[in-house]
């Protein structure tokens, strides 16, 4: 019989449904093929003008409509698909009512350039003051907008939709938010309050504005020809990451409960840790020791002992500074062994997902460890002699996988790992 | 409605030991509480007319932030940056590196300032025929400042707080809006109780000198226009003046506390969430009540220290549920602070410690008969919070015997 706890004593944290968008396209099936196919879903960008921008390119979804567009707009309508699909496959609760609370990351929200031009048009006139845009807002003309950007307007909507109990939580930890809101669906499940939790996370942001910032920051690869070669994790002539979009949702049980209801599991979250770096508000400690940290934590809360990762999911964003500091926190804690595990980046395909990473590639994670296929990281023609990972560079691999950890680190000094496994240790 | 229960067999009670205030009223507890006393209320009704805020009152910025790291935030970072170390210095934890590294976060937060005249430029420009393909774009690439995006990001109050003060354990950002902070307070209790943490910092900041933000609440005409009014004598014309505030809460387990020998304020025993049907005439009040059941709130009476906005409906159904509950003495933050939004219930739940911790509970603010005096020395006080537009949430702060 298996053990219904963990070894500390805890509720076992399993997963029964899943359900993923990214611009490789909708749902597990379509994803997971085209990702073991080495598929790029980055392309030239044409949801708005690209005229004097350094970068052009980006995975975008554009195969889902939103009128008007709104980047929370797009950020709930992914989410919602997502988290459909992970109810549907897990058969938990009734439609409309899942018998649990929601852990949301989603992005900041704020007013965007067509409402900000709307108003400037409300106003009229070629010359006017911020007053005067104020001046034209009140008077209900444009009550959706507050509404829209709410920034808990997105767990509103699938709160009302899905049915999800208590006070829904929205969070943002940066590019670690999908796993901080895995981690807190553990927790809770761990802490006995509740059987079942929904963990979606979802990104839209795809914007002029969300595009230039990241620009100015440095952070984006400016390789835009051809699209599909721009994102390079762990090359030596990687120059950034690429913005993408898309949604992850999970449905986190306790091992009992799911048992009980006779329910399929799909994988478990043994482990999460998390640990945050002072250091500067863009870059990592250079010695590495808050990422060492958080893996620790990690590998401490699965009570697993680093030989037995046999794949990282890694972070992966191919800035140069990302996969530089991933290599050192990881080969600080694996040593020896840090060579014979296969690493990937799923960002070299689909882009990176932002809030919606974390959970994005938790799913990939559980994916890999079903199939025992590891998902490729393309455009990985001219390694980087700095960075010794067995990187599953353009072609899948088949292997033998257990246990995967997923790494996702963040602007703000945001570190996080998650360990899932396929059964409960 | 969701709850937070001990999963552990032996309780872990979590006491409150640190708090930090940094608001229109002033910095650190006894200027706030001086303020409160002396029902001292700092509004402005001319620099955003008509509307009506609380600014934040000025400090000596340097005394918690480094002048390199004052320079990349905005106000709203600057106001919680500030707070936060107020609160560790009131706990005895500023510099102790071996506790901080530990410590967890968890901080309640919208977004940073716009840079107004940019956007204004951009507009007008736009309005004058600039409409090529790539106006906007160029002019985004060449007028924003290249870390602005930095001090707009939520998460990063957490990140300046990790900065300046070294809180290092881990750090998590909650959103939207008001019950972003009762949530905060709710995991950090949760858990502490369960033995998943045992020292946090939570709280928000809050800036209410901005005009992106009235435009975003003007949306729903949610803003105080013309004159200041205390949050209930505002029927005739309901709204909220945006306050500004930075207010954090240091909490840890009992045990915690003992072992490092810090003496505690006042007890942080529940927080509860809910998120009523609002398109449900009653709904907030039906919530309210239920949530007053799930806190666990002791017969004999105490306080209530309210977050309620002064925006309508909810804040008659609000009226309505404390109708019910006159044994306790109403005070509103609404009325004194304004409304900070993400902060209102941690700065709730600051006042609630602070109250035990002096013994007294403030005055009233205002005649209109929702607040009346008490000479009792409250031993429990229910915060509560009701946002403008969703979510509920209700804590219990005790005194320590």
């Amino acid at each position: 019989m298996t053990a219904t706890r963990d070894k500390f004593g805890r509720p076992i944290v399993v997963v029964t449904g899943m359900g993923v968008v990214t611009s490789l396209g909708a749902g597990k099936t379509d994803n997971w093929a085209k990702l073991v196919a080495g598929e790029s879903g980055i392309r030239t960008i044409t949801r708005f003008p690209i005229d004097g921008l350094k970068t052009t390119m980006a995975g975008t979804v554009d195969f889902v409509p939103v009128t008007p567009f709104t980047s929370t707009g797009l950020a709930e309508r992914l989410a919602h698909l997502a988290v459909e699909e992970a109810i549907t496959q897990s058969g938990v609760g009734r439609k409309g009512d899942f018998p649990g609370p929601l852990f949301l990351a989603v992005a900041p929200v704020e007013i965007e350039w067509p409402q900000r031009l709307e108003l400037a048009h409300a106003v009229g006139g070629t010359e006017f003051s911020y007053d005067d845009l104020l001046g034209v807002c009140g008077g209900g003309k444009f009550l959706p907008y507050h509404h829209r950007f709410q920034f808990g307007s997105v767990a509103d909507y699938l709160t009302e939709t899905f049915g999800t109990k208590g006070s829904p939580i929205s969070l943002s930890t940066a590019c670690a938010s999908g796993a901080t809101a895995i981690q807190l669906g553990v927790e809770a499940i761990r802490r006995g309050e509740t059987d079942v939790a929904l963990c979606t996370a979802t990104e839209g942001s795809v914007n002029p504005e969300g595009l230039v910032r990241f620009s100015l920051l440095s952070a984006l690869s400016t390789q835009n020809e051809p699209p599909q070669a721009a994102s390079k994790p762990f090359s030596k002539n990687r120059d950034g990451f690429v913005m993408a979009e898309g949604a992850g949702a999970l449905v986190l049980e306790s091992y009992d409960a799911a048992v009980a209801r006779g329910a399929n599991i799909l994988g478990v979250i043994a482990g999460c840790g998390e640990l945050t770096d002072s250091f500067h508000r863009t870059r990592s400690s250079p010695d590495g020791k808050p990422i060492i940290g958080c893996i620790r934590k990690a590998l401490a809360d699965a009570g697993m002992a680093p030989e037995q990762i046999d794949h990282i999911n890694a972070h992966g964003t191919a800035t140069p500074e990302n996969d530089k500091m991933e290599y050192v926190g990881v080969s600080a804690v694996f040593g020896e062994h840090t060579g014979k595990i296969p690493v990937s980046s799923n960002k070299s395909m689909v882009g990176h997902t932002i809030s919606a990473a974390g959970a994005v590639e938790a799913i990939f994670s559980l994916l890999t460890l079903e199939h025992q296929r590891i998902p490729p990281t393309i455009n990985y023609e001219v390694p980087d002699p700095a960075i010794l990972f067995d990187v599953v560079g353009n072609k899948a691999r088949d292997a033998r996988v257990t246990a995967v950890m997923s790494n996702s680190f963040g602007f703000g000094g945001q570190n996080a790992s998650l360990i899932l496994t396929r059964e409960p240790a | 409605m969701t709850e937070t229960t001990s999963a552990t067999p032996e309780p872990v009670e979590v006491w409150i030991t640190g708090i930090g205030l940094a608001t229109s009223l002033g910095e650190g507890l006894d200027a706030n509480w001086e303020a409160l006393n002396a029902g001292r209320i700092n509004v402005d009704e001319k620099g955003f007319a008509p509307y009506v805020i609380h600014p934040w009152a000025p400090v000596n910025l340097e005394t918690q932030i480094p002048k390199k790291e004052q320079r990349q935030m905005e106000a709203w970072q600057r106001i919680g940056t500030y707070a936060a170390g107020l609160a560790l210095d009131s706990a005895g934890l500023k510099g102790n590196k071996e506790i901080l590294s530990r410590m967890d976060m968890i901080v309640a937060a919208g977004g940073g300032e716009r840079d107004i005249s940019v956007d204004t430029a951009i507009l007008n420009a736009e309005a004058q025929g600039n409409c090529t393909p790539g106006f906007l774009n160029d002019r985004l690439m060449s007028d924003l400042r290249p870390t602005l995006f930095l001090a707009q990001l939520s998460n990063l109050l957490a990140g300046n707080i990790a900065i300046s003060h070294g809180v290092c354990g881990t750090s998590r950002t909650f959103m939207g809006e008001e019950v972003s902070s009762v949530d905060a307070a709710r995991i950090a209790l949760a858990r502490i109780a369960g033995g998943q943490s045992e020292i946090a910092l939570v709280g928000g900041s809050h800036n209410g000198e901005r005009k992106d933000l009235l435009v975003l609440y003007e949306f729903g005409d949610y803003n105080l226009k013309h004159k200041f009014a205390p949050v209930w004598a505002r029927q005739e014309h309901p709204g909220f003046a945006l306050g500004s505030a930075g207010a954090f809460l240091v909490i840890e387990s009992k045990a915690h506390a003992l072992a490092r020998g810090a003496k505690p304020l006042a007890r942080l025993t529940r927080v509860v969430a809910d998120r009523a049907q609002r398109k449900q005439p009653g709904a907030v009040t039906a919530t309210l009540e239920t949530l007053w059941s799930a806190v666990g709130v002791h017969e004999g009476g105490g306080a209530i220290i309210t977050g309620a906005t002064g925006a309508e409906p909810v804040t008659s159904e609000e009226r309505a549920f404390l109708e019910r509950h006159r044994d306790f003495a109403v005070r509103s933050s609404g009325t004194r602070f304004g409304h900070t939004m993400e902060t209102q219930f941690a700065l709730g739940l600051a006042l609630a410690a602070l109250s035990i911790a002096r013994g007294a509970l403030f005055p009233p603010g205002d005649s209109s008969g929702v607040e009346v005096e008490t000479k009792q020395a409250p031993t429990q006080i229910v915060v509560v919070g009701a946002g403008h537009y969703r979510g509920e949430g209700m804590a219990l702060v005790e005194a320590v015997n």
